[in-house]
């Protein structure tokens, strides 16, 4: 069926020749040509950007057709180090190359943005990732950001270090009066080297980084990764596993979506949702923490299956956790409604068209309150999802009020798919002796064929669809891995949404975004 | 929603009772505060928090200590804005090379007497980040750290025992 859909009839037809070993989805090696017909097709089609990433000599882009769901990576050897850029067709690549060049030292051609990304001059090293690191350059200049003309116009720099609990990021505003004319990112600060560390490392420690990619999706990335790495080697894990994954990735929603709403009408000075919402996060953390030994979850998701089973009052408390929540959740949400002074902030601020949505490819509640409706629990999906019931809702308002709507309605359905997943949770649950083993299949060396074996997983965030991209040695280990944050896509159109409005209104704009910076930076 | 905050006022606190300092904290702190920062903070201190490289997993729960469940501020600490404003620097994170300079000027914006906490275990150690070519590495291989509060991430009540130690530790005699 795959050869007759549009996209991989291009491939086809473009000389691509599929890489064996690349599961589920296929990859396609082409030629310069091939590469630049595709650049030209794209400029007419609607294909989103999944992601792109580079290797010392390759650079790889993926690529979804949002009607039918149908994936594919391609690739382009560069022995170079230098290929045709896709920032002209997709602004959104752009990052994501300058990425590409400061890790491995390849080159976007005819880019609209040569400029460094992550790299700030401090690594004391160029290109770490590729095959000939370089010395640091001697002199680094200061970071050029773009020039702003006009009369009455005047600039506020803001962070890295920000005036809150929150992550490093620099943020250069060019206001005229109040109202912001442009606002320029500059990200980076926070970036660990994960895909670095990643190279050569064992499944099982990789995916301990995977966890720490940014602490509030360690559920959503170590499920990505651990999904690629199974795609990879041709794994089936145990179905109780699947089920238990689902539910930890949607507490793990639920206590973001529940944060973030107090925070966004925090911000717009209503310290009591703040208030309400925190207690409520709080409680589905200590469930969390009841259930799998740890409030955020971390590392109990892994290759496999999961390293934590519930216990046998499992069920029970997470059933009474939903009734909680759904007796005190819908009061504060009928306060939000009715409080003028608070949608007054909210309704009509930080607009972000459906269009550049689109053109972006931006998922999460930043795509849903604009129109765009994915949810990588649907499209392409995955299990267990096909056998609960859930509706994805979409909005077309495209602003802060219509962002928290987004996040009240995946609350609610987040509850009700807990209630599902408790309730109908396959398989014996681990007893008090601890004599019912954990639904978790060893991963051998050589599982899925002996060479290298790569795999692709696209997984749904509270924030967004992750994509990670793994290969798999043949002695086992991690040869590359590029786990893309659903912020990569959400950071440029974040500059989008404040223009125009009050400088004033930028943290509440922002919060309604709540992109990673950790997750981007890597 | 005047109804709620009515119930709010009636139906008494929700706010846990708060943990006792911790004893591995104490221990550190013990010898290393001069009398004089005692005399001079009381039973107040102000934090700056620097996310220096971090997940954002610590960030997350130390939030959780503004919630009306911690209630951090019942103890009078505080979290400041700015670095001028704060007693203590609560940092997490492996220090990534790009944040290396930010975490040195907040250090030298912050009045003396000052202290600094290493917050989570990439903080106290590097973590699982050390080894790389985009981090420093632990928290004191860049700045002098009074205190060390391991944990990925530590949990809200250990990060309260610590700051209570702290606290007591400051304002004792």
């Amino acid at each position: 069926m795959y050869g007759e859909q549009p996209l991989f009839g291009l491939l086809n037809r473009i000389g691509g020749a599929p890489v064996a070993d690349h599961r589920p989805w296929p990859r396609y090696r082409v030629t310069r040509e091939g590469w630049l017909s595709l650049i030209e097709e794209m400029e007419g089609s609607a294909w989103s950007l999944l992601g792109l990433w580079g290797e010392p000599k390759e650079v790889f882009v993926a690529l979804r057709e949002d009607m039918s769901g149908d994936i594919a990576v391609v690739s382009l050897e560069c022995p170079q180090g230098r290929f045709p850029s896709l920032s002209a067709v997709r602004p959104s690549a752009n990052r994501l190359e300058r990425a590409a060049h400061d890790l491995y030292g390849l080159t976007a051609e005819r880019t609209t943005d040569p400029r460094p990304w992550l790299d700030h001059d401090a690594w004391g090293v160029r290109r770490p990732l590729s095959d000939r690191p370089g010395a640091p350059s001697p002199n680094p200049g200061p970071y050029t950001f773009l020039p702003v003309e006009g009369e009455g116009l005047h600039q506020i720099p803001v962070g890295p270090v920000h005036a809150g609990i929150i992550e490093p990021g620099h943020f250069r505003f060019t206001a005229n009066g109040e109202t912001v004319v442009r606002l320029e990112e500059r990200l980076g600060y926070v970036h660990r080297g994960i895909e670095g560390l990643m190279r050569g490392k064992p499944v099982a420690e990789a995916a301990r980084l995977a966890a720490r990619i940014s602490g509030d999706s360690t559920v959503a990335h170590s499920l990505a990764f651990a999904r690629a790495v199974e795609a990879a080697v041709d794994l089936r894990v145990p179905p109780r596993a699947v089920w238990l994954r689902a539910l930890m990735a949607e507490l793990e929603r639920v206590a973001n979506h529940l944060g973030d709403i107090g925070a966004i009408c925090n911000d717009a000075a209503f310290a009591f949702m703040l208030a309400e919402m925190s207690q409520l996060r709080e409680a589905v953390l200590r469930a969390a923490d009841l259930c799998f030994g740890h409030r955020l979850m971390m590392d109990r998701v892994v290759p496999g299956g999961v390293a934590a089973d519930l216990p046998e009052r499992g069920p029970a408390l997470l059933l009474d956790l939903c009734a909680e929540l759904r007796r005190r959740f819908p009061p504060l949400v009928t306060i939000y409604d009715g409080k003028a002074s608070l949608q007054d902030r909210t309704v009509g601020t930080g607009i972000v068209s459906t269009g550049l949505v689109n053109r972006f490819g931006a998922s999460g509640p930043v795509g849903r309150a604009s129109g765009r409706g994915l949810d990588a629990r649907r499209n392409p999906g995955y299990a267990p999802y096909d056998d609960l019931e859930f509706e994805v809702p979409v909005l077309t308002e495209c602003d802060v009020n219509a962002r928290v709507w987004i996040r009240i309605r995946e609350v609610e359905q987040s509850i009700a798919l807990i209630e599902q997943i408790a309730r109908r949770m396959p398989g014996l649950p681990r007893g008090l002796d601890g004599t019912t083993p954990l639904p978790l299949v060893p991963l051998e060396a050589g599982q899925g064929g002996a060479g290298t074996r790569e795999g692709l997983s696209l997984v749904e965030s509270f924030r967004g669809d992750i994509l990670t991209w793994v290969r798999v040695e043949a002695d086992g280990t991690i040869g590359r891995c590029h786990p893309r944050d659903p912020s990569w896509f959400q950071w440029p159109l974040l500059e989008a949404a404040i223009e125009g409005n009050i400088v004033a209104d930028f943290p509440l704009c922002n919060k309604s975004f709540n992109c990673s910076y950790a997750g981007h930076d890597l | 929603m005047f109804k709620h905050i009515l119930k709010s006022l009636t139906g008494g606190p929700v706010t846990e009772a708060g943990p006792s300092p911790s004893d591995p904290a104490l221990a550190e702190l013990a010898g290393k505060l001069e009398k004089a920062a005692k005399a001079r903070l009381g039973r107040s201190l102000s934090i700056r928090e620097v996310d220096a490289g971090s997940c954002n997993g610590c960030e997350l729960e130390i939030h959780a200590l503004n919630n009306p469940i911690y209630d951090l501020e019942r103890f009078g600490i505080r979290f400041v804005a700015s670095p001028r404003h704060a007693d203590v620097l609560l940092v997490t994170g492996p220090v990534a090379r790009n944040m290396r300079e930010a975490l040195v000027r907040s250090w030298d914006a912050t009045p003396d007497p000052k202290w600094v906490v290493a917050c989570g275990d990439c903080a106290v150690s590097g973590g699982l980040f050390r080894d790389g070519y985009a981090c420093v590495g632990p928290v004191n291989e860049v700045l002098p750290v009074d205190l060390h509060i391991p944990g990925c991430p530590p949990r809200p009540a250990d990060l309260l025992a610590a700051l209570l130690a702290l606290l007591e530790t400051s304002a004792a005699r």
